[in-house]
């Protein structure tokens, strides 16, 4: 039972990763990234690894994903945007 | 070097460290088995200690050692950070005009960021007990500040978020640290050893000598750490546009 949770995390991780890779896009990316970040936490509790799950979920779900977003954002506004004028949040 | 022998050189490389990875997997002890030498000692020392989550343990009291190299990691990256993101001479800081928000998004991320908040300090506390500890606890109470961006707008945010603070908090931690582990010294015994308190009552909050200090070194560091590399992307992505700062001069932070 315990062998077959950790084969079907392995292959959800072996699966959202490959998504990450082939998704071209960089807010997908992200998207895709946030939910790798899932799967790899799922992948460390079945592994018994419950401290390394919450930094992962964390870190690689939360943290990560809103960095990229922000850092996309902040290279899509250079060109076009400066004659609408900034606003307070991103979409 | 010509293409073909630069091939040649590369194909040698990858072969041998495939080679040699190869052979270091198939010497690994089984999977799952049920010989743990490194474990089990693990678990002896924590429990001497009177430690009751072993990670911990190995964190700050086995390997503090190491630990304090990774919190300096993400010090110095953090810094660089600040360095690399300030406003530059070309770029000018413009005011985000407030946003709307739509209700339901508002109601749950009000709702959500004092649960969030708490949850990441009770993570944060009970480090020596249960799983979790400094840095995931640091990490959630941190981006729990910024639930407020997403409920109301990021002039909210800042007004709540003083990040020349949240810096020195920052360096606070990272000093607690080595402060502590040279307290040891003074103590008789050597660099970061959990020689300087008494272990407490097993299971309680007090419990692990210097874990539980060391643990709060890291969570403070931590949090700030996060907020202020949050602050840069965000001022970069919110605030700071290129072109000079024409009839508006930069009176901000971070010239």
């Amino acid at each position: 039972m315990a062998d077959a949770l950790v084969v079907i995390t392995l292959v959800l991780v072996a699966v959202s990763a490959t998504a990450a890779v082939a998704v071209r896009d960089p807010v997908r990316q992200a998207l895709v990234l946030s939910l790798l970040g899932l799967t790899l936490a799922a992948l460390f509790t079945v592994l018994q690894a419950p401290d390394v799950a919450l930094s992962q979920i964390a870190v690689g779900t939360a943290l990560t994903p809103l960095l990229i977003t922000l850092a996309v954002r902040k290279v899509r506004r250079r060109p076009h945007e400066r004659a609408r004028g900034p606003r307070g949040r991103s979409e | 070097m010509s293409r073909r022998l630069r091939g040649w050189v590369l194909a040698l490389g990858l072969g041998g460290l495939g080679a040699l990875l190869v052979a270091a997997c198939l010497d690994l002890p089984d999977f799952g088995g049920e010989r743990h030498p490194y474990g089990d000692r693990a678990v002896r020392a924590a429990l001497s200690r009177h430690t009751a989550n072993v990670v911990s343990s190995v964190n700050f009291d086995l390997r503090a050692f190491d630990t304090l190299g990774e919190e300096s990691i993400l010090f110095g990256a953090v810094l660089g950070t600040v360095v690399l993101l300030r406003q530059t001479r070309d770029e000018r800081q413009v005011e985000p005009a407030p946003a709307r928000v739509s209700p339901s998004v508002r109601r749950y991320a009000l709702i959500a960021l004092p649960l969030t908040l708490v949850v990441g300090l009770y993570v944060v506390a009970h480090g020596q007990l249960s799983p979790g500890g400094g840095f995931q606890g640091g990490v959630v109470a941190a981006t729990a500040l910024h639930l407020l961006y997403i409920a109301v707008d990021y002039r909210a945010l800042r007004r709540i978020r003083p990040v020349h603070l949240y810096a020195v908090v920052d360096a606070a931690g990272e000093a607690a640290f080595v402060v502590v582990g040279a307290a040891a010294l003074l103590g008789g015994s050597a660099f970061l050893a959990n020689t300087l308190l008494p272990y407490g009552e097993f299971n309680t909050l007090a419990s692990g000598g210097t874990v539980p200090l060391l643990n709060a070194a890291i969570g403070m560091e931590v949090a700030a750490a996060v907020v202020v590399l949050l602050a840069g992307f965000l001022d970069q992505a919110v605030e700071i546009e290129d072109g000079p700062s024409a009839g508006r001069p930069t009176t901000g932070t971070r010239e």
